[in-house]
């Protein structure tokens, strides 16, 4: 167990009586990207909050670094971005990140240097002085990215990185979370675009609530005997529809 | 250290909300100023009265400077309210006076009232003073008369006693000669007492003296501290709970509960950030009030502070726990009819202690009314730390249990 980062076992969580999670195990081991792809409403979000011990589940346990969750201390441990952006608009970007930094028990020698750092990562080291309510959509994306790498974790959990941020620093971001990688840090991520999915090492196909299917992007290609993770993901959807009793 | 960091945040963000502080601190110097003005001619007031028929003493002895008496030929009391918009008429028929109010405004009605029976008392007065000088004339007649009496009789016999004395020396009998001299003395001494007695009247004059204030002491003086209190609590209310409002609809509440931190660390770092400008706005208010309106505080200033510091820390777990319940700033300001509006009624304005008794239950769940009260007893009356001390702890009592409610409510965020 002391090598996998998050592991999660027969997870559900219900809303009343919509059934939002249901049965979900994940196990997330040290240097891994693992993708959480599905469309929106599939419950990818409630699943993370679940793994963060946000959301109380009603059956199963959640375990992350060793710590059954919910468990505040291992909060610190974890890089979260959330997929809205939640900045403070009336402050700058410095700012934002020296509060979640010091939130994050950043010392205080440190978070000049990982202010400079994260900024970097994400390309707004010369808009950092300015004002979050100036920031485009593409930015703020970016900032909420820095936030979450500004303890330097070696978990990160990320809802949606990528939405409105364009292709060229996708690319670059992509090719940090791979240096992340690299260092043994894992990242867990959600994505509705197919294309990050293939980039992932391990992905989890989740749909209302279930996951369809799990494994490499290689693996499920070959499962569905397809070409692309869009397919696989079409496929798995329409077996889903025909086949009731997987409900 | 976390806590630091949010009171360092709500500062900056207060800071670059100019219209805000602007609010926060400037309007409760501009209502003051208002409310110095409104209360302070409040003596000047009249009431326009239609008489018809009534005997000129009557009109005389009624006419003050708060009613304003004109003649009307008609006795159609209503008719000539409608028509000349009166606040009162009196008509009178053999002797009896009729009096009809226009009762539109319950102020004009008092003062036509007050006037009426002032007069009336006034009339009753002089007939008895006429009736007592009269009374007065026979008395000092008589007493004349008798005086007569008493100095004939005197003065017969100290005549008597002279020629006893006369007689007792002639003959040698010294003892008998003592005797009556102070025999003699003491007669016409007798007769200088009673002068002096009857002179005497009983006249009574009457010096006022003030407990609390002066004799200038206006409703501003005594309305001042309520509001003092007042604007902290309204301000920090509104303020906070919008913040905290703001934090939950744009996400950073959900955030913020996304690291380490405690829920009682967020609360705290609320506290202390929205309490320094709690006791920013009560120095201006104070100072200002001293200052530019020349308010005499009598009791310590420090206990000001600190009354309104707690105040300050009711209002904002408080505009926190209802923030809970709102989902848009509008929400939000919805509540200030329900749960603010409520607590001027009880703050004081309006003298509890004459209320109905569930009305006096009312307003012992109310956090103003305590602190009001507090405040009212420290700037007016002088009061120490333990004269308020059941006050203060009424309001930390309201704090804690707030406090406890917030830190549970947060929970909807974060399960630990």
């Amino acid at each position: 167990m002391g090598t996998n980062f998050i592991t999660a076992q027969q997870v559900s969580k219900s809303f009343g009586t919509k059934h939002v999670l249901t049965d979900i195990d994940l196990t997330l081991p040290a240097g891994t990207i693992y993708g959480l792809i599905g469309p929106s409403g599939a419950g990818k979000t409630t699943l993370v909050k679940s793994i963060m011990g946000m959301e109380k589940v009603d059956h199963g346990t959640v375990t992350v670094m060793d710590a059954v969750m919910p468990n505040r201390q291992v909060m610190a441990k974890i890089g979260y971005m959330a997929q809205s952006d939640a900045l403070y608009e009336t402050l700058t970007a410095r700012e934002n990140l020296t509060f979640f930094g010091q939130l994050m028990s950043v010392a205080p020698k440190q978070l000049k240097q990982t202010i400079a750092y994260a900024a970097n990562l994400v390309n707004l080291t010369k808009d950092l002085d300015l004002r979050v309510s100036d920031y485009s959509g593409g930015m703020k994306r970016r900032l909420s990215l820095a936030i979450a790498l500004i303890q330097n974790p070696n978990l990160l959990i990320l809802d949606e990185p990528t939405v409105g941020i364009d292709p060229e620093l996708r690319q670059q971001i992509w090719e940090e979370l791979n240096n992340l990688k690299a260092t043994g840090k894992s990242i867990l991520i959600t994505t509705h675009v197919m294309d990050e999915a293939e980039r992932c090492d391990y992905l989890m196909l989740i749909r209302r609530g279930i996951a369809l299917a799990q494994g490499t992007p290689a693996e499920l290609k070959a499962k569905y005997q397809v070409d692309s993770i869009e397919q696989v993901f079409l496929k798995a959807g329409r077996l889903q529809d025909a086949d009731h009793s997987n409900r | 250290m976390r806590t630091i960091a949010i009171v360092k945040r709500v500062l900056k963000q207060m800071m670059r909300d100019k219209r805000t502080l602007a609010l926060m601190f400037l309007a409760p110097l501009l209502i003051m100023s208002l409310m110095y003005f409104l209360f302070q001619n409040n003596t000047t007031q009249t009431a326009a009265l239609g008489v018809h028929g009534v005997d000129n003493a009557v009109v005389k002895a009624i006419d003050t400077k708060h009613v304003d008496i004109t003649h009307y030929d008609s006795a159609a009391a209503t008719k000539m309210i409608r028509q000349h918009d009166l606040a009162g008429y009196l008509t009178q028929k053999n002797g009896k006076l009729t009096i009809t109010y226009a009762n539109s405004n319950p102020t004009d009605t008092s003062l036509i009232k007050a006037s009426l029976q002032a007069g009336l008392v006034k009339l009753r007065m002089q007939t008895l003073v006429k009736a007592t000088k009269a009374q007065k004339k026979a008395l000092t007649a008589q007493q004349q008369a008798l005086q007569k009496l008493v100095k004939a009789q005197s003065a017969e016999t100290v005549t008597k006693l002279k020629a006893a004395i006369a007689q007792a020396q002639a003959s040698g009998n010294t003892a008998q000669v003592a005797k009556l001299q102070a025999q003699l003395k003491k007669v016409t001494a007798g007769s200088a007492t009673k002068t002096a007695t009857a002179k005497k009247a009983p006249t009574y004059s009457t010096a006022s003296h003030y407990l609390y204030g002066s004799s200038d002491s206006t409703f501003f003086e005594s309305f001042l501290p309520i509001f003092l209190g007042f604007f902290v609590f309204f301000f920090v209310f509104l303020i906070s709970g919008i913040s905290l409002l703001n934090e939950r609809t744009t996400g950073t509440l959900s955030r913020l509960l996304a690291t380490p931190i405690r829920r009682g660390e967020i609360i705290t770092g609320y506290l202390i950030g929205y309490g320094i400008f709690a006791v920013i706005q009560t120095l201006l208010t104070v100072t200002f009030a001293i200052t530019v309106f020349k308010i005499h505080l009598v009791g310590n200033i420090w206990l000001v502070f600190l009354i309104n510091f707690l105040l300050a820390l009711v209002a904002l777990t408080f505009g926190i726990f209802i923030s809970t319940f709102a989902n848009s700033e509008f929400q939000m300001i919805q509540f200030i009819p329900l749960v603010v509006v409520p607590q001027i009624f009880f703050s004081g304005l309006i003298p509890v202690s004459g209320m109905a008794t569930w009305l006096q239950w009312t307003a012992h769940i109310m956090p103003l009314y305590y602190g009001a009260n507090a405040l009212t007893d420290v700037v007016t009356k002088g009061a120490d730390i333990t004269a308020i001390g059941g006050n203060l702890l009424v309001l930390l009592g309201f704090m804690s249990v707030l406090t406890i409610l917030n830190i549970v409510g947060m929970k909807r965020y974060r399960k630990v």
